[in-house]
């Protein structure tokens, strides 16, 4: 376990009480809701940044937005810290506990409220799982766009704290351009609705604003989101070249053209061989670099696209271009990249960065970031959104070993900072939680970090919602 | 008096002193939105005019940054230039408000304006991705970036669009534009009552045929589209864009499956150009100034119920954008701002803005949606952090 990444200090007011609070969290909530058994809390204490753990107060796993607004209406009025908490599949830390905190679990509101096909949204609890809303609507000839890898296990009310993107949001937008309304508890309890099936706010975009604002601002409960007809034909194109930089050119190119596939993946050759080991997706392997491009459409309108592609793809040299035969084909292709973390994590402990750069600092980016790491001794394998410029470099190290860890780490917060420097930001999709909490002063001036943190004071007064994330622990605002 | 700073710096200066004196600011750029929300009781104005131009556009990455003060009509000059769009369709306030002048880019985001295609492509909000703007203590903040993608901190630059000047001065936006569609064609569906477009536009909708544009011209204003050239009947208009083969194929599919919902014709890709814009311009009510003009969002099937609704108790006349969703109702004489509130909640729930009116009765009349207590007090609140003095436009957007 690492250290590096400070907590803030307990509150010993709130620990010293524990018992007396267990018990009145009882009385709110029935017996199966409530976790508080030493041994049942540690599924609790870590997310899937696993590097950082931390048991906390108690569990409460509420299954209605009364019982998530008594909750919050108490730790409000005892000054009790809340950490929201999904699936716990962040990958920064977002949804780790601290001693002095009751974990507020959104696992059990998963009921699918309502799918509305006339005007094309769902209405769910925000313990749904992101996959589960596109299986509920697929019927009716929908999907939901926003498709993280984490799909399978990740949560809707997950998803709208950090305002995740995914694979396939190059055309469709992340998140926040796919949501159109949310109910949530404010820190003292009180329960709000923003938006609903109607477009835009009335007055200030409060809706725009919890989204991606990592459980610092309230609790969402249900959320109504945006659905899209599902497209006639989708078709994943594997594209192979000598060099990353060949590829990262071609991508920049690819955009720059005015073709908007729905979707470009970029993997280097570590990646495609971890990958390609634990899927048999069909990945070239003698390749140092491939792109999963996807266009969608009729068959003549990916006809149309693929054609420009794959001229665009002749100018840089590539090697292989390969497009799936059938939808089993298309799957696997698809299988072998959203499972690339997973894959990663059978052969190396690793820590996965998440910057975005500006398309036309692709090539350089990566070139720095293979000269960072391996000045630091380490490896990394890049496997990432390149549409877009959302950068995933996996820096494999050994957990048991605390040195390469530490230089894991170090190495991390270089790119990071590359991603900065080149014009770009820390986190395009996975939130900043504890992870990257140290590094906004790098993004951020003084006045642009405090102006967000008067903000989120206008939600939380006293600092209790997710307290130890996202804002440097000093220079904080006195609660 | 105006103020009319070069420079962010000169812009800075001037709210800080306007705080120390407690003086009140409107905020504008071109004025050509001047009469949107509630009446301003502004002691000075505070024009971003001074900062104009375009700072940095990289069509091969889709991104541009320009200046508040910039006309939009220099932005759409150097992006048609490079074959691109801003792909939410900006509507022009000036028909429809009697206004003049130049609109400004930064007036565009702080107003969050869009058009026809806002209900499949995203909101003015939604391609904003950064923005430079002066807070109310002075202070120069910058939020977001200039990626497509980015979760690193609180999102300002949502809230700071939309925000019509009562959070901060913007100086500066980076936003995200699109290719030109390469061809565009409009479906149209003739002599469909209200209820039944709203049903057919929805089967529309769901098709795996990207329409990218929805409307409904009710028999009162058609003829006043095009130069009064649409077929005989209501006219349902379904708008598809893109690569000349493929819209070609989603054409005959669209018109196909429309085909027994009524009679199907084509507009092409002028008349199909020309046919958006002015139903983003709200054309059929332009020119009308002492008659309340009110922009309704509402969820698509709920449009056609409200107007239903209203037009039992009150003299309205309404077409309907975005499936249905977005109404454009021109009263009679009264704005009946109660009646409509009240049926807008009856029926799900949605926001009500008075665009237009005259000043008598924009006096009289909330502009904005009023929010529920617990929503309006944050919104305060965060007025407050970000304009302590309270010197933006104070009282432009209810509750704020």
């Amino acid at each position: 376990m690492s250290d590096a990444i400070k907590f803030l200090e307990p509150r010993q007011a709130v620990v010293s009480r524990r018992p007396a609070i267990v018990e009145d969290l009882a009385e709110l909530l029935p017996p199966e809701c409530l976790v508080h058994e030493p041994r049942e809390l540690v599924p609790f204490e870590t997310d899937a940044f696993v590097a950082y753990r931390r048991l906390p107060l108690a569990v409460a796993l509420p299954k209605t937005t009364e019982q998530v607004a008594a909750v919050m209406k108490y730790c409000h009025r005892y000054g009790v810290p809340v950490v929201p908490r999904g699936a716990g599949t962040s990958l920064s830390g977002g949804a780790i506990p601290q001693e002095d905190a009751v974990v507020l679990g959104l696992s059990k509101m998963s009921q699918i409220i309502e799918v509305d096909p006339a005007n094309r949204t769902a209405t769910v609890q925000a313990g749904v799982t992101n996959l589960s809303i596109s299986d509920a609507v697929s019927p009716e000839g929908f999907f939901y766009a926003p498709d993280p890898s984490s799909q399978l296990a990740c949560t809707i009310g997950g998803n709208i704290g950090m305002n995740s993107g995914g694979a396939h949001c190059l055309k469709y937008g992340v998140t926040t351009n796919n949501l159109l309304g949310v109910k949530m508890v404010l820190v003292d309890g009180t329960v709000i609705e923003l938006g609903g099936k109607h477009l835009d706010a009335a007055g200030y975009d409060l809706l725009g604003l919890v989204c991606g604002s990592e459980g610092q601002l309230g609790i969402v409960t249900e959320a109504t989101v945006r659905l899209i007809a599902k497209p006639e034909g989708a078709r994943p194109v594997l594209f192979g070249f000598d060099t990353s930089e060949q590829a990262g050119a071609c991508v920049a190119d690819i955009i720059g053209s005015g073709i908007i596939p729905v979707a470009i993946e970029f993997m280097d050759k570590p990646a495609i061989e971890i990958c390609e080991a634990f899927a048999q997706a069909g990945y070239p392997l003698d390749v140092g670099a491939l792109l999963i491009v996807e266009v969608e459409g009729s068959e003549a309108e990916m006809e149309a696209m693929l054609k420009s592609i794959v001229e665009i793809a002749s100018r840089h040299g590539v090697r292989t271009v390969r497009e799936s035969q059938s939808a089993m084909e298309a799957a696997l292709i698809w299988k072998g990249r959203k499972s690339a973390f997973g894959a990663t994590g059978r052969i190396s402990d690793y820590i996965c960065m998440d910057g975005t750069v500006p398309l036309g600092k692709l090539p350089y980016v990566l070139e720095k970031t293979s000269e960072i790491v391996e000045r630091f001794g380490l490896r990394v394998a890049n496997v990432f959104h390149a549409g877009d410029g959302n950068m995933h470099p996996l820096i494999l190290f050994n957990a048991n070993d605390p040195e390469d860890a530490a230089r894991a780490e170090e190495a991390g917060n270089e790119i990071l900072k590359l991603c900065v420097d080149a014009g770009g930001c820390l986190t395009g999709e996975h939130g900043v939680g504890i992870e990257k909490r140290d590094l906004m002063r790098h993004q951020y001036s003084d006045a642009d970090l405090n102006q967000q943190m008067a903000v989120r004071s206008a939600f939380d007064a006293g600092w209790l919602l997710n307290p130890s994330k996202v804002f440097p622990l000093e220079g904080r605002p006195a609660a | 008096m105006t103020f009319v700073p070069h420079s962010e710096a000169d812009a800075a200066y001037v709210i800080r002193n306007a705080a120390a004196r407690g003086t009140r600011l409107a905020i504008c750029g071109g004025n050509t939105r001047s009469g949107f929300g509630n009446p301003v009781a502004g002691d000075e104005t505070l024009s971003s005019r001074g900062l104009s131009g375009i700072v940095d556009y990289e069509p091969a990455e889709m991104v541009m940054t320009a200046r508040a003060g910039t006309p939009v009509a220099e932005i759409e000059a150097a992006l048609a230039a490079k074959a691109q769009v801003m792909a939410f369709e900006p509507m022009d306030h000036r028909p429809a408000m009697g206004t003049s002048g130049e609109p400004t880019i930064g007036g565009v985001f702080a107003a969050n304006v869009s058009g026809p295609r806002r209900f499949v492509a995203g909101a003015a909000r939604d391609s904003l991705l950064g923005i430079r703007f002066v807070n109310g203590s002075g202070e120069i903040i910058r939020a977001g970036g200039r990626v497509m993608k980015n979760v690193t901190g609180l999102d300002l630059v949502k809230l700071l669009a939309g925000s019509h000047g009562t959070l901060g001065l913007i100086t500066e936006v980076t936003f995200r534009v699109l290719p030109v569609p390469q061809t565009a064609v409009t479906i149209l569906v003739s002599g469909l009552d209200d209820a039944a477009a709203s049903r057919v536009m929805a089967v529309a909708m769901a098709m795996p045929v990207e329409v990218s544009g929805a409307a409904h011209l009710p028999q009162s204003v058609k003829g006043r589209f095009l130069g009064g050239a649409l077929p005989e009947g209501e006219a349902t208009v379904l708008r598809l864009e893109g690569l000349e083969a493929s819209v070609a194929v989603r054409a005959d599919k669209l018109a196909a499956a429309m085909a027994p919902f009524g009679p199907v014709s084509r507009l092409a890709a002028e008349e199909s150009r020309r046919l958006w814009q002015e139903i983003r311009d709200v054309m059929p009510y332009a020119g009308v100034a002492h008659k309340p003009l009110w922009r309704v969002s509402v969820a698509p099937s709920a449009g056609h119920q409200l107007v239903a609704a209203l037009r039992l108790e009150a003299g309205i006349d309404a077409f309907y954008d975005w499936q249905g969703g977005l109404v454009w109702m021109q009263m009679e004489a009264d704005p009946e701002a109660a009646l409509l509130r009240r049926y807008i909640k009856a029926l799900g729930g949605g926001h009500a803005t008075l665009v237009r009116a005259p000043e008598r009765v924009r006096a009289m009349t909330p502009a904005f949606e009023p929010q529920p207590d617990a929503v309006a007090a944050l919104s305060a609140r965060i007025k407050e952090k970000l304009d302590p003095a309270g010197i933006f436009g104070p009282g432009k957007m209810a509750g704020a």
